[in-house]
């Protein structure tokens, strides 16, 4: 199987590729790391008029901390990701997360932007950064904006990006003290997408209360699925029956589809498992007993 | 008719110069331009990695990427673990030694695979930790456990010939 014709520029600033996206707007596709989009082209499923090369585009390949956050540029590999001593040391669930993108040789080539912007339903990082409340920055030649993780997936493969923007780069909020964190995911094999992934973070004071709680889930619908814990966890110290109930709801909160990889029944299943380990590994590690 | 674009990549230590069409794979450029059929083509969308060739230094699947995209950089193919005297690598008279292979279709992508993973664990982990290594790509003959035991035989003997693997260039 091989590509159809396309016409190819490699700009090599982030103005270079606004520019670009603006002259062949709908006829211009960007290239990441190709890894979903050149089997896509090989397999015909996309026949841009234009492949827009950003591998050349180094000043979206980095990775900067502070102390309010995270800042990640789209062209930054997923093994740069995940092999980061920051990431690693101060937003571990990303670091984890990461390791479950397909192999390494997948990883070597994979961005960071364009695993958000092809947004597969059972992707692991569009599902993290909700989780971790992050927010994308875009760009065009008409300028720049923020779009928060939640409203950045919209459907199937389906983002908040117009045709003619540039994911610049992502922006990970800071964790607060005593969170913690558990990232679960049941595939076929080694590598292969999730049938089911689970991302949780978990916050308590002090005393041991539950402040804040996330759970997000993927593989399970067109978009990564948030839980609402309102009602179970957040607001008391964690009980082996609180987390029992808020794995329900996850379980509530999800209508998998059935494919050729799973029935629909099976991830219901995983959803309320994974999600109840997740959130006694998280309870765990922000501090408390359960 | 898109106009062809030069590109010059170093392949195996040689600095090649071609024109290629933007759509040519870099798996076709290796196998059809430059005469070297090492590299292996399976499903040419991703998924068996077959076609598993170093881009400087780090493993990359030549069927997801474009020759125009390696302009300037390097590469590493299955032709390029033999030294120029015909010496096997290591590598590879391990995986002769230990059958790790059968219709030999995987092994020039096992090899360069392991070859990475020993670059970065010069002391190879765990079986579990070798068999993710080269979990991306598929062998349809030996059950892998022979791989397994050959990349543990080579890396001994690379750790034991003095230089370790990561000095062993591209070149060489
Ligand atoms: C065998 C295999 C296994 C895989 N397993 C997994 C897995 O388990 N989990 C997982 O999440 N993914 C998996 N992937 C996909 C992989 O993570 C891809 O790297 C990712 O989905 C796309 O990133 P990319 O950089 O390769 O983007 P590309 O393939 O280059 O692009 C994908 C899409 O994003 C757009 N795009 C890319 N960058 C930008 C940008 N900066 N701004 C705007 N649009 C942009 C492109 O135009 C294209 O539409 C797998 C892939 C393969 C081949
Ligand atoms: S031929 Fe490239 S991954 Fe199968
Ligand atoms: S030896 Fe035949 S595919 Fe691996």
């Amino acid at each position: 199987m091989k590509p159809p014709v396309f016409d190819y520029r490699a700009p090599v600033s982030v103005e270079e590729t606004q520019q670009a996206l603006a002259e062949y707007q709908a006829d211009g596709k960007l290239l990441a790391g190709g890894q979903s989009l050149v089997p896509m082209l090989n397999m015909r499923l996309a026949r841009p008029a234009v492949l827009i090369d950003i591998n050349r585009v180094t000043e979206l390949a980095f990775v900067r901390a502070d102390d309010g956050g995270l800042t990640i540029g789209a062209l930054t590999r997923q093994q740069a990701l995940l092999e980061h001593p920051t990431v690693q040391e101060r937003w571990p669930l990303l670091a984890e997360a990461t390791r479950h993108i397909g192999h390494r040789t997948i990883r070597n080539r994979g961005t960071v932007g364009g695993s958000l912007a092809h947004a597969d339903p059972a992707a692991e990082l569009p599902a993290v950064m909700l989780a971790l409340d992050a927010v994308v920055t875009v760009s065009s030649t008409r300028g720049e904006r923020q779009i928060p993780a939640r409203d950045f997936v919209v459907d199937y493969l389906t983002t908040a990006l117009e045709p003619t923007e540039l994911l610049r780069s992502v922006w990970v909020p800071a964790l607060p003290p005593r969170t913690g964190w558990a990232f679960q995911e049941v595939s076929r094999r080694h590598g292969d997408f999730a049938l089911v992934a689970v991302a949780a973070l978990v916050t308590l004071d002090a005393a041991g209360v539950c402040t804040d709680a996330r759970l997000v889930l993927t593989g399970v619908g067109p978009t990564p699925v948030p839980v609402d814990l309102r009602q179970t966890l957040i607001g008391a110290a964690p009980s082996p029956a609180a987390v029992a109930a808020a794995a329900e709801a996850a379980q509530a909160a999800v209508d998998p589809p059935s494919d050729v990889h799973a029935p629909a029944e099976y991830r219901r299943h995983l959803a309320r498992v994974l999600a109840r380990r997740a959130l006694t590994t998280a309870i765990e590690r922000a501090g408390g007993t359960e | 008719m898109v106009e062809k674009r030069p590109v010059t990549v170093t392949v195996n230590g040689q600095v090649r110069q071609a024109e290629v069409e933007p759509r040519r794979t870099l798996a076709d450029f290796l196998r059809e331009d430059l005469n070297l059929p090492g590299t292996h083509l399976g499903c040419e969308h991703g998924v068996c990695g077959n076609c598993t060739v170093l881009l400087d230094g780090q493993s990359v699947r030549a069927c997801l990427m474009f020759a125009v995209q390696a302009d300037g950089h390097e590469i590493l193919t299955v032709e390029g673990l033999v030294a120029p005297n015909g010496d096997l690598h290591p590598l590879q008279e391990a995986f002769w030694e230990h059958h790790a292979l059968q219709c030999g279709f995987c092994t020039p992508a096992m090899l360069l695979t392991a070859y990475e993973y020993l670059q970065q664990h010069p002391v190879p982990g765990s079986d579990e930790e070798i068999r993710e290594a080269i979990g991306g790509v598929l062998c349809r003959c030996t059950g892998y456990q022979n791989i397994v035991t050959a990349i543990r035989a080579a890396a001994t003997k690379l750790t034991a010939a003095g230089p370790a693997p990561a000095s062993r260039s591209v070149a060489d």
